[in-house]
């Protein structure tokens, strides 16, 4: 009977002495990517997945800079490899060339040449392959594949960010051309990516992706044919848990060993988590592109007045909200350019919390101190304005409750409405049903021009399909020509005087109120070394191979 | 009874044709479609990328259009492609499904087990009935995500015996879900079973059984319960299509990709094609359940007929 006991014992204690050999490394996220072809869809989760398994030309580093990835050097009109040319129905283009590296390969061997891009290329100027945004291929209008490394793309217009191919990735033209030439149309449903994912040939990362289980996790194991320094891990599994107190759970449990902050816990569930665990996980705040704010219906009373859109913002203590729901962990926010971004105006206007200011400012406008506390104008309407944002999201749910008694201070009644996403995104921004003010979020690129959501041609209206993101009805002529401009100036400098006049006329205008730049939360074991948030579109799982261990 | 299946077959037959008009309407009137979420999503979609989107999926024609051309291609066998997994869709239902099968056929098992285990209890022993009364009572009041957390930090984070969630196969990644979802599910069985087994156990020829030396087990399983077991019938039959029907809450808190969440993101992302398959499988499976019932009731109690 010892005996037994004694083995019992060895064996209970034998999982607990074995020392994991950290060769592989378990990702937990919140979001499956619907498909896995590279130029379909776009969504946080796929570029997440695919960061590890296919390498774009370009992309922006975690410092922010443009950068090769696949490409020996980024093009410039300094090193020749762009030149401003005319285009044949005369209008300012450019010519612009990039050169592959040597070596590069599918991972089934087969040489990357100019004929994926060319293949590439030819699938994105067919309208009926299903590629979401085609701005760049209506705008590329002729490619050319000087020979296997060398292609040159012309452009119809100039644009600073000719050097960035941002989405232009190769495809794989030895797999994927002929199914796509059988039927563009249906090219979708039937591309490898999608029916044969473990197809080695499709990938050109650190990693190939090695098994499918579709909604839950996808397995990628190391590409033999990469051609870049050997990555550490020789597993690396992606599980996707939506809910985010299950997926804290696994963590807790041992199931996933780290939380990619990309599509990872809220700040508040993650400050928690770093709190109650102390050392057992390595937790990093990093600040990124997502700007949450609050459009306000500009072109509507009582919102059409400038001195009550200031006057709300004045109303609003945005370092207290931070520090009390968010225990300082966003980075309050004065225009929609992120501090990170260059062209970040250090010295633009700012509303520090002041509530005599606001009530001066509304007193101004003809608002003054009714019955109950709320303000009426000369007609005896109430300052009552309605305050929306996406049911369900704790977080903005209560930010909204304190935004509602910091306005209600001054004398403003906040009337909340919340809306599912798909209805307040759907219907009520896109179609601009909203009477006052919306909370949400945006996530833009960096130096992301922000045409689309403050160029007067950009308000949705059914005769352009609903589409642009001007909610707010924002329309002035001094923004829209510095929107026309801003994409076309190729200078730096002069650039950045641009951004500073575009921060300028934001921070005095307020079409919508700046709250803060939301920070993802990254929550890794203390063992793993190498990977660096970026805060923005392209993500870390793009230098995959610079993972460690301690 | 031939008559009886035929003219029912007949009348689910119809039932599905009305059920995926009625929810390829809903779904299309619902506020947004997939273009509107995608374009509030990237700033880079341009009017012209969105009508050529449009046109594209489809989403541009009449919904009555769409409807006649998505049941014209149903007849012919060919049941589309899930829009939002980039999966033709049989081949996306089928493992959500046995997923699902899995998780509440062992779940609902399992339920109807204890839950008729209970409710003999309580009929053949009227004291205990109190204490079977409030775990019952329990067990309806709690809901499944709270109990399902409770159970992950217990057994999953603090004692570390069994996975936290996931759809890995092997019966430890079951063990949580379907406690979970049998917890919740034996309520309605013990309840039921304690009624109808009361009232079975006033017959007169239990009286009779009894009289003849039966034993009090014997009594309740073989001559009480077949009597009982009609109205449980009726809650098994509906709980079929529960089980096709997935349980969105517990496969949520378990990562477990089932026919609930993937119904909900099919309506909600309006994947036309993934939400009609889905909703028409769990209604034909639930009409032919209760058909099922239906004539088990009628060979347990002739008189039902």
């Amino acid at each position: 009977m010892a005996v037994r006991f004694l083995i019992c014992l060895l064996l209970l204690a034998l999982p607990a002495q074995a020392q994991p050999a950290r060769d592989s490394l378990t990702i937990g996220i919140t979001q499956y990517p619907s498909t896995l072809h590279p130029n379909i869809e776009n969504m946080v989760a796929k570029s997440y997945v695919l960061g590890f398994a296919r390498r774009p030309v370009t992309a922006y580093d975690p410092d922010w800079r443009l950068i090769c990835l696949l490409c020996e050097t980024i093009p410039t009109l300094e090193n020749g490899l762009a030149q401003r040319e005319t285009t044949p129905d005369g209008r300012p283009g450019l010519r612009v060339t990039w050169v592959l590296r040597e070596g590069l390969r599918w991972g089934d061997g087969t040489p990357i040449t100019t004929a994926d891009l060319r293949f590439t290329y030819d699938a994105g100027r067919d309208g009926t392959t299903g590629i979401g945004p085609a701005e760049f291929y209506r705008s590329a209008y002729e490619f050319i594949a000087e020979d296997e490394r060398r292609f040159t793309l012309r452009f119809d217009r100039v644009t600073f960010e000719f050097g960035s191919l941002g989405d232009f990735a190769p495809l794989p033209a030895h797999l994927e051309r002929a199914r796509w030439e059988q039927e563009p149309r249906t090219y979708r449903t039937r591309t490898l990516y999608d029916t044969e994912p473990t197809n080695p040939g499709l990938w050109n990362g650190p990693f190939r992706v090695a098994q499918v289980q579709a909604g839950a996790a996808i397995t990628l194991e190391r590409n033999p044919h990469w051609s870049g320094p050997e990555p550490h891990f020789r597993r690396i599994t992606i599980r996707t848990v939506e809910n985010t107190p299950a997926l804290e759970a696994q963590l807790l449990a041992g199931q996933v060993d780290m939380i990619a902050g990309e599509l990872g816990l809220p700040v508040e569930q993650a400050t928690a988590l770093a709190r109650r665990t102390g050392t057992r996980f390595r937790t990093e705040f990093r600040p990124g592109l997502i700007y949450e704010h609050m459009d306000l219906r500009m072109d509507q009373p009582p919102l059409d007045d400038r001195r009550v859109r200031q006057a709300l913002l004045h109303a609003l203590d945005r370092e207290q909200i931070v520090a009390r729901l968010f225990e300082g962990r966003q980075t309050v926010a004065h225009t929609s350019v992120n501090p990170l971004d260059w062209p970040h105006d250090e010295n633009v206007r700012r509303y520090p919390h002041d509530p005599a200011r606001a009530a001066a400012l509304l007193e101004e406008a003809g608002w003054t101190m009714g019955p109950g506390g709320i303000r009426r104008n000369a007609a005896g309407e109430r300052l009552s304005i309605e305050l929306m944002t996406t049911a369900g999201n704790r977080s903005r749910e209560a930010t909204q409750q304190v935004i509602q008694a910091q306005w209600r201070a001054v004398g403003v009644e906040a009337r909340i409405r919340n809306e599912p996403p798909r209805v307040l995104f759907g219907e009520t921004l896109s179609r601009r049903r909203f009477t006052g003010a919306v909370l949400f979020a945006w996530v833009s690129a960096p130096e992301g021009v922000p045409r689309t959501s403050l160029h007067s041609t950009e308000i949705p209206t059914a005769e352009r399909n609903w589409s642009g993101q001007n909610y707010p009805g924002f329309r002035n002529a001094e923004m829209d020509a510095l929107l026309e401009a801003l994409p076309i100036e190729l200078d730096r400098e002069r650039r950045r005087a641009l951004w500073h006049r575009l921060q300028a006329i934001y921070a005095e205008e307020l079409p919508a109120l700046p709250l803060w730049f939301r920070q993802d939360a990254h929550v890794w074991p203390p063992w793993l070394t190498g990977v660096r948030p970026t805060g923005h579109l392209n993500p870390s799982t793009l230098w995959a191979e610079q993972w460690g261990v301690r | 009874m031939t008559r009886l299946i035929l003219s029912r077959l007949a009348q689910i037959a119809v039932m599905t044709v009305i059920l995926s008009l009625c929810a390829f309407l809903l779904i299309g009137l619902m506020p947004g479609d997939p273009i509107e979420m995608a374009i509030a999503g990237d700033p880079r979609l341009t009017s012209e990328d969105a009508a050529r989107l449009r046109a594209l999926h489809g989403l541009d024609q009449p919904l009555m259009a769409r409807y006649l051309a998505w049941a014209g291609a149903v007849l012919e066998g060919n049941f589309g492609h899930s829009r939002l997994f980039a999966q033709p869709v049989a081949q996306l239902l089928w493992p959500a499904l046995l997923s699902s099968l899995e998780l509440l056929a062992l779940a609902i098992g399992i339920a109807i087990l204890v839950g008729v285990g209970l409710g003999a209890l309580a009929a053949a022993r009227p004291r205990l009935a109190p204490f079977v009364q409030g775990v019952a009572l329990v067990a309806q009041a709690t809901p499944s995500f709270w109990l399902g957390i409770l159970l992950i930090i217990l057994f999953a984070v603090q004692l570390g015996w069994l996975p936290a969630g996931g759809a890995d196969s092997g019966w430890r990644f079951l063990v949580l879900p379907v406690a979970t979802l049998a917890f919740a599910n034996l309520a309605a069985y013990a309840r039921h079973s304690t009624t109808a087994l009361r009232a079975a156990l006033e017959d007169p020829h239990i009286r009779t059984a009894r009289a003849k030396g039966a034993s009090e087990a014997r009594v309740l399983a073989r001559h009480a319960l077949p009597n009982a077991a009609v109205p449980l019938l009726t809650i098994a039959a509906l709980d079929a299509g529960a089980m096709v029907s997935g349980a969105l809450i517990t496969e949520t808190v378990f990562a477990r990709p089932g026919m609930g969440k993937l119904i909900y993101d099919a309506v909600m992302g309006s994947d036309f094609n993934l939400a009609l398959l889905a909703l028409l499988l769990v209604a034909v499976v639930t009409m032919l359940a209760t058909l099922a019932a239906d004539l088990a009731q009628r060979w347990l109690d002739p008189r039902i007929a």
